[in-house]
């Protein structure tokens, strides 16, 4: 079998180089077909599956594509023929059989809708590699291909095909597109939508229609077992990028596309590779590269966020520790050394001098001699942060029953987060209390001038 | 135009069971126009069954509500709902306004979008919960209290006579408190009428003209000074009534309903 073996050869570059300008050429029929199917199936299964996404429905597709399977086969024992438009029509009559089992079985059984949809899947499936035995037991002609709707083959795909997949990709636009706000309304708050008197029932079987029929149009593309993965990957990266629905849709549809040209083009460079497989490794890459940059809550982004989080706290307690040495001092000394900091401060000797260099920096600390000293800005902010901590200790043993030693613990976290507007709301609750429960003053606000 | 001297809500020997337990049985009151009603009672007393049964969304096995005097299909748009918080995935992708515009679709026909008025009906309704600077705000970065508001906020954009909302103090802050409140009085001005499943005692009194006990089954209805007495409280939160319910289970379980009926 030849694959995709390490391009280490120039002349191999340029082969696949080549191949690409052909591809891109459009002058291989076959070739452009294949794109323009994938892209088509990319796009209309990425926006309708957003919404079995959306309302926690994310298996619906994937039990239909398998209940799709016994329709083909009986399609096909019945009439002899390969047509897409009777493969189609199996399909079809069959996908919603199954959605009608898999609706009818918690509404009237005390089977639950997730343990509906698994039998319902594991059944029909069952169903179809039974009667795909039976056929490949007979002698009917052109019987063989059936077996690849397991998981798709791109390469057979006709015309034919081609025209079904753009009046269903069509249907499934044109369908969002109208019902937009109605099908957002039930994946938001079905109870809800019920109580305004919108027919629910209507529009969530149209929402099934559609993904019935995206499904149904892409057996021959990707195949039966991997439908789901169309459905529900794309909205699942695009969930990455943004908050806004017609958005997301969008980035669903993009997302899809994209995968699809790419698992194209590598099954065109490398014929042994599969289109369908590919479609949905390159979408598997799609989501994870989401979830690594995604600028809001990408993993890269969280790291950086913690980081910076953790070098301000560090900043901030060292801050605190030379405003507390200054107390001890009673305000008479400014400078103090590394080995003063550490009596007071747990922190390892390597951080200590990292974030004392930060401080530097930012200004907020200067050296002195062998010694380092708080500059005015940094006694300032020195303040401020010790005047919160006190303040939230007060605050705190006003309202629970806890020791002096859990009040400090806990107002050493607070003091990094509590803002103005919080130290304002604490003040006048406390009304003008002047030290904390350890018997420390809380310095008041703009102190400098005064000391 | 809803006749406003017709009584907003009857219900007539409402029972609801969850297969054989019994949830409500033969629940009848009526509730004035122009009022706040509390209906009150237990944790597991079915007080969000009550109004989930009221307004046709759990099957019930007997008993109907009336609005207006006339089926709920036919009274739509006099109706709003207010559902609980927590019934509500708040991750989901949409802001405010749009949420609030949700109210506008009973109004709307099936292929019409929310138009300028539907907005500003919405932006009004935003303003009277002083809601309007979230508009544009993601869902998910609202807080319990302001989640709340929007919600009340979309029943208000429905501009419906009768609000039924299922515990809207529940968890909330002082601001959504008071700005509930303040709604609360609005609506009544205006000759609307409020039914909420309440679970505080100590502010019926506060909020409510009318009061509705339940416990599985209806205890007392009608004006707070009169039903929340010391007799109707125990009756409702202490008493015991599990051979009554026992028996009712027992009841649905032996399908006597139809064999006494069928002879």
């Amino acid at each position: 079998m030849q694959g995709f073996e390490v391009y280490s050869d120039a002349s191999l570059w340029q082969q696949t180089l080549e191949q690409l300008a052909l591809f891109w050429s459009f002058e291989d029929v076959n070739a452009t077909w294949v794109l323009v199917g994938s892209l088509l199936l990319g796009m209309s299964a990425s926006v309708i599956g957003a919404f079995a996404f959306l309302r926690k429905r994310s298996l619906l597709g994937d039990a239909l594509a398998h209940a799709a399977l016994p329709g083909v086969m009986m399609a096909f024992l019945l009439s002899g023929s390969r047509d897409a438009e009777v493969i189609f029509g199996g399909a079809l009559l069959s996908s919603l059989l199954g959605f009608w089992i898999i609706d009818w079985l918690p509404k009237n059984t005390k089977i639950k809708p997730d343990a509906a949809l698994a039998i319902t899947l594991s059944f029909m499936f069952a169903l179809g590699l039974m009667l795909l035995s039976l056929i490949q037991s007979t002698d009917m002609p052109n019987k063989s291909g059936l077996d690849k709707l397991l998981f798709g083959q791109a390469a057979a795909i006709t015309s034919e095909d081609i025209q079904l997949l753009v009046y269903v990709t069509s249907a499934v636009l044109i369908t969002v597109i109208l019902f937009f706000d109605k099908f957002r309304l039930i994946a938001f708050n079905r109870l809800y939508a019920q109580t305004l008197g919108v027919s629910v029932r209507f529009y969530e079987f149209l929402l099934a229609l559609m993904i019935v029929l995206s499904v149904v149009v892409g057996l021959q593309l990707v195949g039966v077992v991997l439908m789901a993965a169309i459905l529900l990957t794309p909205i699942a990266a695009a969930r990455f990028w943004s908050h806004q629905l017609s958005y997301l849709l969008l980035l669903a549809g993009i997302f899809g596309a994209l995968s699809a040209s790419i698992g194209a083009q590598i099954s065109y460079i490398a014929p042994a590779m599969p289109t369908g497989p590919w479609i949905v490794v390159s979408l598997s890459l799609v989501f994870f590269i989401s979830f690594l940059v995604a600028p809001q809550n990408g993993l890269i982004k969280r790291y950086l966020d913690y980081r910076r989080l953790r070098h301000r706290v560090a900043q901030e307690n060292i801050l605190r520790t030379l405003h507390k040495l200054l107390e001890r001092n009673h305000f008479k000394r400014n400078d103090f050394t590394v080995a003063q900091i550490t009596a007071l401060r747990n922190i390892q000797i390597q951080t200590l001098k990292q974030t004392l260099k930060q401080l530097q920096k930012q200004g907020l600390v200067r050296e002195l001699g062998g010694g380092f000293a708080l500059s005015e800005a940094g006694l300032r902010r020195a303040i401020e942060l010790t005047r919160r901590h006190r303040l939230w200790e007060s605050y705190l043993s006003q309202h629970a029953d806890l020791t002096s030693e859990q009040v400090h613990q806990q107002a050493e976290h607070m003091e990094h987060i509590l803002n103005q507007e919080h130290e304002e709301q604490i003040v006048a609750e406390l009304m003008q209390r002047l030290s904390d429960p350890h018997g420390q003053p809380i310095p008041p606000k703009n102190t400098l001038e005064e000391q | 135009m809803t006749d406003r001297s017709a009584i907003p809500l009857k219900v007539e020997q409402l029972s609801i069971r969850y297969h054989h337990k019994p949830v409500l049985t033969d629940v009848s009151f009526e509730v004035p126009a122009g009022k706040t009603v509390a209906i009150i009672g237990p944790n597991g007393a079915g007080k969000s069954s009550l109004l989930k049964g009221i307004m046709g969304l759990t099957p019930v096995i007997q008993g109907q509500a009336l609005f207006f005097g006339e089926p709920l299909d036919k009274k739509r748009l006099t109706t709003a709902y207010v559902p609980q918080r927590e019934e509500i995935d708040w991750d989901f992708p949409i802001d405010v306004m749009d949420v609030v515009l949700m109210g506008r679709h009973g109004q709307l026909k099936f292929w019409q979008r929310p138009n300028q008025n539907d907005r500003d009906i919405a932006e009004k309704a935003l303003w009277d919960l002083q809601m309007s600077d979230f508009s544009d705000r993601q869902i998910s970065q609202l807080s319990g209290g302001q989640q709340q508001r929007v919600f009340l906020a979309r029943a208000l954009a429905q501009q419906a006579s009768l609000y039924l909302m299922d515990e809207p103090f529940a968890g909330v802050d002082v601001a959504t408190e008071k700005a509930i409140i303040e709604l609360f009085k609005q609506l009544k001005a205006q000759g609307n009428t409020v039914v909420c499943v309440h679970h505080d005692l100590n502010t019926v009194h506060e909020y409510y003209d009318y009061a509705v006990l339940i416990n599985a089954r209806l205890i007392a209805a009608g004006p707070v000074d009169e039903v929340l007495t010391k007799d109707n409280l125990n009756k409702t939160y202490g008493g015991r009534l599990s051979l009554l319910n026992e028996m009712t289970e027992q009841l649905y379980r032996s399908q006597l309903n139809q064999a006494h009926d069928q002879d």
